[in-house]
């Protein structure tokens, strides 16, 4: 194909330099697929016009299922056939993104004989995406994901897919099994995650620290984030080793810790645990001497999203602190009871954040049975506006 | 149908465990410490004794199935087949020979793959599919993660950065890439209110739901040519594109007026201070491909100012913390402008309600 393919001058600046070329990609691609070579013709137009050149929607998937693939059409399909459907398959992606290459190579054998051979690893939400294929093409490609053990990931208003950190298989600081609990999560909600039955998308996302190295509290609607409940451990002897060579603990550990709950004399850091917020501040600076403690478990929050469509949030504290241990039933009912309730009252593309704005924290706690907590605010309203649902009336 | 019947559905993902290198399952949960020999590479030592290295290279994150079986190539020669990536589209090799780590970083130069990421450092940019995939993209995202990891690729290489430096990038305010809370996030921006076709919107769009779409109440039904359609109030259109992912007769994509917006200062991190948003440090720049050389001049010249000012371990954030917006803008000569003051929902609480002003 390379022979009748179109000059693309500005994409081949982008081969130059340091940095691994997406363009090389493409033309990597491009010399055994015909869909992967006009993709570049369109970017090549977008990026002279500045324009995106592709139409969204219409409502493509594979059979029985409600989602696991975007619909994506050109608008210039006389320019550019091979991708004027150039749909998207989101494949749910082992917990962890662990593999092993055979599994992989599998998957590069189904894509490159069904689809343009361009992938992304991974999608924004977890997903291993396969970019740009034909409508008659999704239902060979399921069939031969599904045979080789790989499922479809969630897209549209759905339980999308949930990912996790690389916890306890590879992190000394995971406090609980991000990669267990996010297995399970998603064979337990399978149903949720490919039939559409929810106002807009919900995410789960599991950090097995506060250091949340996958971004719960701002990209998922319920945050797992890993914490301890007891004392940080701590190895005097490796805080002095540390010390001894060159690190200033006084200034890098004890003055940036943000409750100031540690001291350091020159032999002994002394720690007031009660003082502490658990941020991994100075377990991240000395993890030769310092560890979370051994009471593990995670804080559950709830709420984070984007802008769209009424302004970002940051998930906040719904459970200060829960034990995970398989089956997980605390955390599954309070899940199940979240989807319930915004479920059925949930307006259409409100996220549950959004939904909890619009009825109050303390009505949307009161719907699934929690109590309210201190830890759920950073201080108690100020506002003197307050609602009570029921008043004394004189007994005539 | 007999086939139905043979269809396999919901069965899930495969289970990670068979995915697991056997150190990792010899150590799983038992994890003692880590260090960083040197960027892009982590030893982690478990309670036995045991060292499991990771070599971690930057990707493009869209990858060829070519490339993809080149990357499987080294990690069979290397790691007996085992291999993960990481939530910024990092690969990491998993390698139980330390003396196999430098012929894997001499193999990966040799297939270009930068090594790195580790530490204080700039990892590999989050980033959305842009031109290449998205129907709301208000710019491309591929082309100018390359050109500016191009670069910046030396904070990438090397641990040479006061704190971690986390860059993303959303071609639009959908923000598939949650820019919204990185060190530096470079989010597309359209502002040009929807551009209404009226022969096509009756028939692709339902009404109320276009009307509810809207976050500023700026859409109303209307009556026009006997068609029963929409009119936007532009004065309220903040260009978020809601009303265009309901209804695609509202498209906002504009040459002449989408471009890139800067954001510093958010983290999502627990580590030292709260988790918190990326705030508005350049409202507009134009779409400039194939370089983007305003974006990438742009974030180079931030970088720097950091680079130079923090102290050890301080983010972008927590160090416009400690010296303050004022002296932000100042020593950025980015101009502060009527773009920077929010006039959304909860605007007053981000107005200096005090005195304390530093200067």
């Amino acid at each position: 194909m390379s022979d009748e393919r179109r000059p693309t001058p500005k994409l081949d600046d982008l081969e130059k330099g340091p940095w691994p070329s997406f363009v090389r990609e493409m033309k990597r691609a491009a010399e055994g697929s015909a869909m992967a070579d006009q993709l570049l013709g369109v970017l090549e137009l977008s990026y002279g016009d500045r324009v995106g050149h592709w139409k969204h929607g219409g409502v493509v998937g594979v059979r029985g299922y409600g989602a696991g693939v975007i619909g994506r059409y050109s608008d210039v399909p006389e320019q550019f056939p091979e991708v004027a459907q150039f749909h998207t398959m989101r494949v749910n992606h082992p917990a962890g993104w662990f593999y092993k290459t055979d599994a992989l190579r599998k998957v590069c054998d189904i894509w490159e004989k069904h689809g343009s051979g361009l992938t992304n690893l991974h999608g924004a939400t977890g997903d291993i995406i396969l970019l740009g294929m034909k409508t008659e093409s999704l239902e060979p490609v399921f069939a031969e994901l599904t045979e080789n053990g790989f499922d479809l990931g969630g897209s549209g208003s759905v339980v999308r897919t949930p990912s996790c950190c690389v916890g306890p298989a590879r992190c000394e600081w995971a406090c609980f099994d991000t990669l267990a609990l996010t297995y399970d999560l998603t064979q337990h909600y399978q149903d949720e995650i490919h039939r559409p039955s929810l106002p807009y998308k919900f995410k789960i996302k599991a950090s097995g620290c506060p250091n949340d190295c996958v971004a719960a509290i701002a990209r998922a609607d319920l945050s797992i984030i890993g914490t301890w409940r007891d004392a940080i451990d701590v190895d005097q002897e490796a805080v002095g080793t540390y010390a001894a060579d060159g690190l200033d603990v006084r200034a890098t550990v004890c003055d940036r810790c943000p409750s100031k709950c540690m001291a350091w004399d020159g032999t002994s850091l002394d720690i007031d645990n009660s003082a502490c917020v658990r941020c991994m501040h100075c377990i991240n600076v000395m993890p030769k001497a310092l560890r979370p403690g051994l009471e593990r478990g995670a804080c559950i929050l709830i709420g984070g999203k984007a802008p769209i469509v009424s302004g970002a949030m940051l998930s906040s504290v719904l459970v200060p602190f829960m034990k995970l241990e398989p089956p997980y039933t605390e955390l599954k009912e309070l899940i199940g009871k979240i989807l319930e309730l915004w479920g059925d009252e949930g307006k259409n593309r409100e996220r549950v954040g959004e939904f909890i704005q619009r009825v109050g924290l303390g009505s949307f706690l009161e719907a699934i049975g929690l109590e309210p907590m201190p830890e759920m605010v950073k201080h108690p309203r100020e506002n003197p506006y307050v609602f009570y649902e029921e008043y004394f009336e004189e007994e005539k | 149908m007999p086939d139905i019947a043979k269809r396999k559905t919901d069965i899930g993902p495969p289970h990670y465990e068979q995915f697991l290198p056997p150190i990792i399952k010899a150590n799983y949960g038992k994890w003692k410490y880590h260090e960083i020999p040197r960027p892009g590479v982590l030893v982690h030592v478990g309670e036995t004794g045991d060292r499991l290295y990771t070599v971690r290279a930057g990707s493009p994150r869209l990858l060829s199935v070519q490339t993809i079986r080149q990357i499987c190539d080294l990690a069979d020669k290397y790691c007996d087949g085992y291999l993960r990536f990481t939530s910024r589209h990092n690969i990491e090799f998993l390698l139980t020979d330390p003396a196999k780590i430098d012929l894997l970083i001499a193999d990966l130069a040799t297939a270009g793959f930068p090594v790195g990421g580790t530490g204080n450092a700039l990892s590999n940019i989050v980033h959305t599919q842009g031109w290449i995939h998205c129907h709301s993209a208000a710019t491309d995202a591929s082309g100018i993660v390359k050109a500016l990891m191009d670069e910046l690729i030396g904070h990438f290489t090397s641990m040479d950065l006061p704190g971690k430096l986390r860059v993303a990038l959303a071609c639009c305010v959908n923000m598939c890439g949650a820019v919204h809370c990185s060190d530096i996030a470079i989010l597309g921006i359209h502002r040009r209110p929807p551009k209404i076709n009226h022969d096509r919107l009756p028939k692709m769009c339902e009404l109320p739901t276009v009307v509810a779409s809207c976050p500023t109440a700026a859409i109303r039904p209307v009556r026009k040519d006997g068609h029963e359609t929409v009119e936007v109030a532009e004065e309220l259109c903040m260009f978020c594109g809601n009303c265009y992912t309901v209804c695609p007769a509202m498209p906002l994509n504009d040459p002449l007026n989408d471009g890139v917006s800067i954001w510093v200062g958010g983290k999502v991190s627990n580590a030292r201070s709260e988790p918190g948003f990326s705030k508005l440090a350049i409202p507009f720049l134009p779409n400039n491909p194939p370089r983007w050389p305003e974006v990438v001049d742009a974030v180079k010249k931030l970088v720097d100012v950091w680079a130079a000012n923090a102290r050890p371990y301080e983010r972008m954030g927590e160090w416009i913390e400690r010296i303050g917006w004022p002296r932000f803008f100042r020593l950025t000569g980015i101009e502060f402008t009527k773009q920077h003051i929010d006039d959304f929902r909860h605007a007053e609480t981000t107005f200096r309600r005090s005195v304390h002003v530093k200067r």
